[in-house]
């Protein structure tokens, strides 16, 4: 919009309109598309699920009567053991990746925190692997995990001398669990980084230096300068990868689908088996809401939490 | 050794130098792999021990660009030599080029649904942001938690109404469909990068410009746009992003023409293992974010904590 | 029900019109498996677009994906295809929510008769319900699981005199699933031109309906039956019967000695891999896969061998059947000119040309006729299998059913999880659970 363009013109027809508006009304204006495109993605999706939870529906059968079943999908969800052991698969995924994580992704902060040279374009290159799609990442990770030719298997056993086509990281029961912490913690560990990294660097050099003048231990300082003042950045840090690490959905399946039988098969992958190719959506839904109102609560207890941290 | 972040000795600081150097390398490692093996023959890409050198070949874009078919012997001489570098590629395995593959149109859909949903996200998270920042804004406390709690629910979750929601309306496999719901997902994520963006510009710059006889809207569009343009540029980047890497809703509610890459490329291994046209359809999907990743290096930290984090 | 109505109002026009004046040259696309037959259906597909003026896309996906994409898209009302080379166990849920048109009309007003078909591939991938004159799709590629083994190994004197010498009889095609063992224990890691090599290659996928083929394959030999003959859906004795139990036991067994390393998912396309580049000295896979090995570099040229699936125990035979019938999308907005199309690929000669570039026709005057078994190494085998086929679960709820055994399976013979019997178990448990559900019990 320019100020010399005609008045007939559009723009500066609806230009002029909207600049005559009072600023309340410009701040409807403004934020209205904002909430109802939110309300129709993520609300009313919501509402929806919740009163499809409460019937037999299956979206591959629209000829079927629908009926309502009351809370007998959450009835079938609670004690199906099968989901109960999803649930154990996604907390081992869940807490490992973040164990790991953390605890590289702090180590690597500091180390950077040292500011030795070059110490940002090293931060670039270890920050990639985390903007790329999970999907596609997964799908070529299985690649490094053949036995034999993949580079996974030939690093470890160029390492360790075992055979390269003796082990087969997402064919094994018990290695398939590790083989997804371990692409995940690769991808995600720069995440933690960068969030201790600038908790690091938001120490006022003053602290440590008050400190020197006490003749504080630097074990000392560590865990009484930088661990506090860092740990709401973790807590932050971990808030992030937990709930991400929830609904992990994308970089698993294509990685390996949820087998060996069913030793990786994370809620979000069970959910989608349900959902979308037994087609049982209204348990599928039931199954949906329990996962949210899960994530909910726990993350508002941990947000609490971190509140406390943090006026501490 | 000191703790201080002042002044790390010069032993540490070449110590922390080699470790991060060192996992580094490790990182990269496989998407150097990736790189490398989108330029192998088929047989280099499979041998034991891996090939670190190799002759480098097309073979991979080829395969992954064009569909083949097998020709027999008789067809293969009455067709006479090859005419292209690539037909002669693929005539190497007595194959003939039968057409273009789907890849093109995949990225193209890729490209269409991210910077539409990209555009859609900053204009109306733009604006939004701009009444959240200057105006009063209720339950201001709670925002991040809101803006969070909407990423809480798993997308398959999402996907199932969704799902429905666009069988109705006839939006299912359709770009329309996929530039809107992306834009439902990345608005969250827009509203709330931009306002942080726009609370750092001084409110005095505007005021000046409504004494001068701006209108509200002149002084939004004339004064505080142009102050925010590294913050919207830095948050298309992750908005584009976001709709360029995902696959949870991709898979669920496009089948075809509207399929977009990250659902696609699985698929290119098909019958016979070509993984160098994997990794080529790989490679030229990721290079795109790795390039923006380096361009937006200063303001990552913002976007993938929701502004929670500002450096 | 209105997509019906519309079609009905379609094939009546049609009838009266005929095919002649549908003058209007469309853009049809036809969504199928990406596999070798799809390759040659583009090649045969030129014909039509050179007699109809109609002009065809192609849209293949491949096996693992492909049921799970393309039934997505049914479900969601899609108009991408207009043409639907569907899976034989699509057929009930698809003619149950009115996914497909239903064309006795048509094949009545065009002269096409379902008896000119192998009576075993119109059951199985026209017919809903099954065994009536409700037809939803034309049986366009006939498939069965059966084996195909290396010939040259098998006749090698050296591996002939090792194996008389282990097992005390000559090594030969085998007969049995005991002989099957036998042979691939014998060949598991033994050096073949300086290869290791392994004894079969088996399916194993997890993810849509890979090791429920496969262990079937086996199980429907061992004695395994859906239901009672006389009570359908009564599974408990049937599906968990003893004898399916010592057939899921041989199956896992069979993984656990004699399949390469990291077979832990595979299917057809991990078969290929593994037969092509001389991994294994058989190989299960489905019928589509042979005129790929008699044209390969590798195996080709007789050094394969074809097998009919081996018989059980008690000499029960049976194989799982494969294979696809083409149906007309509901949703398509081109359905005459998709009609067309079935009526073209109907006729014998275009039958005739689709089995000679590698396509399984289910036109009976096509295999047949006197000089089809001898047309190829594999023919007379194909026909033998195809004579046995039983198939999975058509049902609506198919896709509930199988994930349910994908994973009773799976958890059972790849992750080593329970026992046969808890497996079996369960799964009369998993599938009475979803009949209940259909009020079918």
């Amino acid at each position: 919009m320019t100020d010399d363009a005609s008045p007939r013109t559009l723009p500066a027809r609806v230009g002029r309109r909207i600049g005559a508006l009072s600023d309340r009304a410009i701040a409807w204006l403004f934020v209205a598309p904002t909430i109802a495109l939110l309300l129709a993605i993520n609300i009313f999706p919501l509402i929806w699920t919740i009163r499809l939870s409460l019937t037999n529906y299956r979206a591959n059968r629209p000829n079927l009567d629908v009926e309502w079943v009351g809370i007998e999908n959450y009835r079938r969800v609670l004690t199906d053991p099968d989901v109960w052991i999803t649930m154990q698969a996604t907390a081992h995924f869940l807490i490992w990746t973040i164990v790991l994580q953390v605890l590289i992704g702090f180590t690597l902060a500091w180390l950077i925190n040292a500011k030795f040279r070059g110490s940002d374009l090293w931060t670039t290159v270890i920050v990639l692997p985390m903007m790329l799609s999970p999907a596609v990442v997964g799908n070529f990770w299985t690649f490094f995990y053949q036995p034999q030719i993949g580079l996974f298997n030939y690093v470890v056993a160029f390492f360790s001398g075992v055979d390269p086509s003796s082990f087969t990281m997402i064919g094994s029961v018990t290695l398939a669990p590790w083989a997804i912490v371990i692409v995940d913690t690769w991808m995600w560990t720069p995440f933690v980084m960068l969030i201790c990294l600038a908790g690091l660097r938001s120490i006022p050099a003053s602290i440590y230096e008050a400190a020197e003048c006490d003749r504080a231990s630097p074990w000392r300082q560590f865990w009484t300068i930088t661990v506090p003042m860092v740990l709401p950045f973790l807590m932050l840090a971990v808030l992030f990868r937990g709930i991400e690490n929830f609904k992990m959905f994308d970089l698993v399946v294509q990685l390996t689908g949820g087998g060996p039988g069913s030793t990786t098969e994370l809620t979000s992958i069970n959910l989608k088996r349900e959902a979308f190719e037994k087609w049982r959506t209204g348990y599928a839904s039931a199954q949906a809401v329990i996962l949210f109102v899960t994530v909910f609560g726990m993350a508002s207890i941990y947000v609490k939490a971190l509140n406390k941290v943090k006026e501490r | 050794m000191s703790f201080s972040v002042t002044d790390p000795s010069p032993r540490l600081k070449a110590l922390a130098a080699v470790l991060v150097v060192l996992y580094a390398l490790v990182t990269i490692a496989p998407l150097l792999w990736i790189i490398a093996t989108g330029f192998k023959s088929p047989a280099d890409s499979i041998a034991y021990p891996p090939k670190v050198f190799f002759t480098p070949t097309l073979e991979g874009y080829v395969n992954l660009f064009t569909t083949r078919s097998r020709a027999t012997p008789e067809a293969l001489a009455e067709l006479g030599a090859p005419t292209t570098w690539y037909d002669q590629i693929v005539r190497q395995y007595d194959m003939v080029i039968s057409g273009p593959s789907r890849y093109g149109e995949r990225f193209l859909n890729s490209v269409i649904i991210g910077f539409g949903s990209t555009f859609l996200s900053i204009f109306l998270g733009t604006i939004a942001a701009y009444a959240f920042s200057r105006f009063k804004v209720p339950l201001k406390d709670d925002l991040l938690f809101f803006i969070l709690s909407t990423r809480m629910m798993p997308p398959i979750a999402v996907a199932i109404p969704i799902f429905l929601m666009y069988r109705q309306l006839g939006l299912s496999d359709t770009h329309l469909g996929m530039i809107l719901l992306y834009t439902g997902v990345n608005l969250s994520l827009a509203v709330w990068l931009l306002k942080g963006f726009i609370d750092e510009i001084p409110r005095e710059y505007e005021e000046a410009a409504l004494i001068d006889g701006y209108t509200r809207f002149q002084a939004f569009v004339k004064v505080v746009l142009p102050q925010a343009a590294t913050g919207i540029a830095s948050t298309a980047i992750f908005c584009l992003i976001f709709a360029w890497n995902e696959y949870a809703f991709a898979v669920l509610l496009t089948s075809g023409t509207a399929q977009t890459a990250p659902p696609f490329i699985p698929t290119i291994i098909g019958i016979g293992k070509d993984w160098p046209a994997v990794a080529a359809g790989t490679t030229l999907f990721l290079l795109p974010v790795m390039v923006f990743t380096i361009l937006l290096r200063k303001h990552l930290l913002r976007g993938i904590t929701f502004g929670a984090v500002r450096k | 029900m209105r997509s019906t109505f519309l079609t009905t109002a379609a094939l009546g026009a049609l009838c009266v019109t005929g095919f002649a004046n549908t003058a209007q040259a469309e853009d049809l696309t036809l969504c199928w498996a990406a596999w070798d037959p799809a390759n040659a259906l583009v090649e045969l597909s030129k014909d039509f677009e050179a007699q109809s003026g109609h002009k065809m896309n192609f849209e293949f996906v491949p096996w693992p994906n492909f049921a799970d994409r393309m039934l997505n898209e049914l479900n969601s009302g899609g108009k991408l295809c207009d043409l639907m080379i569907g899976d034989s166990q699509w057929i009930g849920g698809s003619a149950e929510a009115g996914h497909y048109v239903k064309l006795n009309d048509f094949f009545d007003a065009n002269g096409i008769s379902m008896s000119d078909f192998v009576p075993a591939t119109v059951t199985g991938y026209s017919e809903w319900p099954k065994n009536t004159p409700n037809y939803w799709a034309l049986p366009a590629f006939g498939d069965v699981v059966g084996w195909t083994y290396r010939k040259d190994w098998f006749e090698r004197p050296e591996i002939m005199a090792a194996f008389k010498e282990k097992y005390g009889r000559d090594i030969a095609p085998p007969a049995t699933f005991a002989e099957l063992k036998d042979i691939a224990e014998f060949f598991q890691g033994r050096e073949i031109d300086g290869k290791t090599v392994y004894g079969a290659s088996i399916y194993t996928e997890r993810g849509s309906e890979g090791i429920t083929m496969g262990a079937m394959d086996v199980l429907y030999s061992f004695g395994f039956k859906y239901d009672n003959p006389d009570k359908p859906y009564d599974m408990d004795g049937f599906v968990n019967s003893d004898a399916a139990v010592a057939g899921l036991e041989f199956y896992k067994a069979l993984y656990d000695c004699c399949v390469p390393p990291g077979s832990s998912n595979g299917y057809m396309s991990e078969g290929i891999d593994a037969y092509k580049s001389g991994q294994v000295a058989m190989q299960m896979n489905f019928a589509f896969t042979w005129p790929g090995f008699e044209a390969d570099p590798n195996v080709g040229g007789g050094k394969t061998g074809y097998l009919v699936n081996p018989a059980g125990p008690d000499g029960e035979q049976f194989a799982q059947l494969g294979g696809q019938g083409i149906s007309v999308v509901a949703y398509s907005t081109k359905q005459e000119a998709a009609l067309e199309y079935i009526k073209w690929f109907a006729q014998k000669d275009v039958q005739e040309k689709w089995w000679k570039s590698g396509g399984f026709s289910c036109l009976r005057s096509v295999v047949e006729a006197p000089d089809f078994a001898a047309s190829q190494p594999y023919a007379q085998t194909f026909l033998d299998s195809m004579a046995i086929v039983k198939d999975f679960w058509a049902e609506p709820s198919y896709a509930t059913l199988l994930q349910a055994t994908q994973k009773r399976f799976h958890d059972y013979v790849v992750a080593g999880q329970g026992t046969a019997k808890e497996a079996l178990d369960g799964l009369v448990a998993d599938w009475t659970e979803t009949f209940q559900d259909d009020g079918k019990l």
